[in-house]
């Protein structure tokens, strides 16, 4: 019993940074811009939140900054995809490449040099003394907690608020979101942008929190793991809460499963492997094809003005 | 004053070199900027790798070296994307070529001759990354499987298969525990130019196969399927191209060409299977901007390759002259893509300067 707690509890933690970016990147998805940098944000955000909590010592300050470059870097993506109208397939590439280059030849000095402080767990009073709830879900650094607040205010905001409906509309028909008045272009800029965000303070929570240091390439693929996560939340927050934690079990199930005496090597292809079957799971039936459609004009550029 | 800009209607050669050339040199100044704020000198920096690479005869032979890879692949990548089948999966592709090529090599090469287990070896790359590169076509065909998603995970897959290999059932008898496979037996080993690491044979099977697929795709039918299917999948539907065939033989050759790479590195270069990272260094993702740079034709994959080989070798040379990491060539190929696909942009539109009269 002592052993399932105690693998949830490891879940939710890894499952955290995969919920972050995933999420923004649903935000940045609804608009009709596919962002395929994640992993490249996810990386400098990770070495920035590294950085800013090795020379400040306040891991909170970290994920401030984290954040902010995350939107700053992806505010490139937006630029080249939205107001040049690129390729977003292939810019996305391009920011994955740039993101893991540059936190490579930012974050060298800093290898093999752990943290003197890193964001610690802050267990919630009384919740956390639920018993095993409290542990699973009430005793984790800030980071999760931030995660589910902002988790469950995107699924409402998205849903019941004006300016949610706005975003989905304008991933769908940009058009009609236009002829009421909006500014498409500065809806898909900011809805990039929160992305860029999500994906930079993901990525510190896996330098700062998750683990307490920078090594090359630490985001190993969790990037691309977030794109099928998103398709595989329907660009819905509440699946991507699901998604991410299942995700984030078959991370701790690595470890678990190693002293069985499997090769590490056929365990750690576990979540890769699972992000194709997950896909193939909808793939499967007609009815799980259509739904996994994407929104309408995804990946389109928008000419303003142009039907 | 404003930016006014207009559709533009045609484009010269001239305009257009000169918009790529311009995109170069923008996104060699985007790199520079980087360099700076790390506290390198960037004129410096940049000097450095086009010295390092085509700045001595050793630079020059190494940037051959690297570019056969990149043009093999970066020319089956250039068929996948005038369809617009986004194959990621270059890196695993390759990995499993240089596989299938080593089990043929180590099983059958002590008993037949050179002349016949070099072209089996060939043949079972290309039979492995065309295998491994038709799973995702299947995928995305049958099941609606996104393939920038299903490639870039079997890649990780495939690195994970080899580094098991190395580790474990494949690992050499002669190799005192370190994570490499025996060594090729020498009729299995491709000959090079003296005091080189050049193969001649491998050189014109590059150029031949770009050539060979620049004419595929530009003057035969199925190219031309291909192109449509990409410029315009409605009407491929419509004049009753079949959308699976052709995916799949477009995988099939650009995953197997991929291979192909694969048992380049190894048979002229490696001579053992080992870590991943030590069979590609990144090829298949470099080959990607490769493909994009010579806009999708294999004819100028090879002049595009041998660019990014350049930066590669003088990446590598900085590394030890400046000691920065190796990853420092993905802000190269990053920023490169970045300002090529931006550029573009002034191939379509007019982009003017007005002042405003009030």
């Amino acid at each position: 019993m002592d052993i399932v707690v105690n693998i949830l509890v490891r879940t939710v933690v890894a499952g955290t940074p995969l919920l972050l970016a995933t999420l923004g990147e649903i935000v940045t998805e609804r608009s009709g811009i596919l962002n395929l940098g994640v992993e490249g944000m996810m990386s400098v955000g990770a070495v920035t939140g590294f950085i800013v909590t090795f020379t400040s010592g306040s891991p909170w300050l970290g994920m401030l900054v984290a954040t902010l470059v995350g939107a700053a870097f992806s505010s490139i993506h937006a630029f080249v995809t939205i107001t040049l109208r690129a390729n977003q397939v292939v810019s996305g590439l391009a920011l994955t490449m740039l993101g893991l280059g540059i936190s490579g030849l930012w974050g060298k000095p800093y290898i093999g040099r752990p943290l003197p402080v890193k964001m610690e767990a802050a267990p919630i009073p009384l919740l956390s003394e639920i018993p095993v709830l409290g542990r699973v879900f009430f005793s984790h650094d800030p980071y999760v907690y931030l995660s589910i607040v902002l988790g469950v205010t995107m699924w409402f905001a998205l849903r019941y608020t004006r300016a949610g409906i706005t975003l989905r509309s304008t991933g769908e028909n940009p058009r009609a979101v236009e002829s009421q008045g909006a500014n498409v272009g500065l809806i898909k800029y900011v809805s990039v942008m929160i992305g860029g965000a999500f994906a930079g303070m993901a990525g510190a929570h896996l330098s700062t929190a998750y683990s307490r240091s920078w090594i090359e390439g630490m985001t190993s693929g969790r990037g691309w793991i977030v794109i099928a996560l998103t398709i595989f939340a329907l660009w819905e927050p509440s699946r991507a809460f699901l998604g991410a934690y299942v995700f984030g079990g078959v991370f701790v199930l690595q470890f678990v499963l190693q002293p069985l005496g499997i090769s590490p090597n056929i365990l750690a292809m576990l979540p890769y492997l699972m992000t194709v079957a997950i896909l193939l799971v909808y793939g499967l039936t007609k009815q799980g094809k259509r739904r996994m459609a994407a929104p309408q004009t995804l990946g389109e550029a928008y000419i303003r003005g142009s039907r | 004053m404003t930016i006014r800009v207009t559709p533009r209607e045609e484009t010269t050669q001239g305009f257009r070199t000169l918009v790529l050339v311009g995109s170069l040199f923008a996104g060699l100044i985007a790199v520079g900027i980087v360099f700076a704020v790390r506290g390198v000198n960037p004129l410096l920096a940049v000097w450095s790798i086009f010295r390092g690479s085509f700045g001595s005869a050793y630079g020059i032979k190494e940037t051959i070296t690297k570019a056969v890879p990149l043009i093999l692949i970066g020319s089956g990548l250039a068929l996948a994307y005038r369809a617009k089948f986004w194959n990621i999966g270059a890196e695993s592709q390759l990995l499993l070529g240089a596989v299938f090529a080593t089990w043929v090599g180590l099983t059958w090469g002590p008993h037949l001759p050179g002349w016949l287990i070099i072209p089996l070896m060939f043949i079972a790359g290309f039979i492995g990354g065309a295998l491994w590169g038709t799973i995702p076509a299947i995928l995305k065909i049958r099941f609606g499987i996104n393939e920038v998603i299903s490639t870039l995970m079997l890649n990780y897959v495939a690195a994970e298969i080899v580094k098991y290999l190395v580790v474990g059932p494949w690992k050499g008898e002669t190799k005192f525990g370190y994570p490499y496979t025996d060594d090729l037996p020498d009729q299995a080993i491709l000959r090079l130019l003296p005091l080189s690491r050049i193969s001649p044979a491998l050189v014109v099977l590059a150029v031949v196969l770009a050539l060979v697929l620049t004419y595929i795709i530009f003057r035969t039918r199925f190219g031309y399927e291909i192109r449509v299917i990409g410029e315009s999948p409605e009407a491929a539907r419509y004049a009753g191209i079949d959308f699976f065939k052709t995916l799949l033989i477009t995988m099939v050759i650009s995953g197997g060409i991929a291979g192909i790479a694969g048992v380049g590195e190894l048979s002229a270069i490696h001579h053992n299977l080992s870590y991943p990272e030590t069979i590609s260094a990144g090829y298949g993702f470099t080959a990607i901007i490769v493909a994009w740079l010579g806009k999708l034709n294999p004819a100028f994959v090879i002049l595009s390759g041998l660019f990014f080989a350049g930066i590669i070798v003088g990446g590598d040379a900085i590394q030890m002259t400046l000691g920065l990491p190796a990853v420092t060539v993905s802000v190269f190929n990053g920023f490169l893509l970045v300002f090529l696909i931006a550029g573009d942009y002034l191939l379509y539109h007019r982009v003017k300067l007005v002042r405003e009269h009030a």
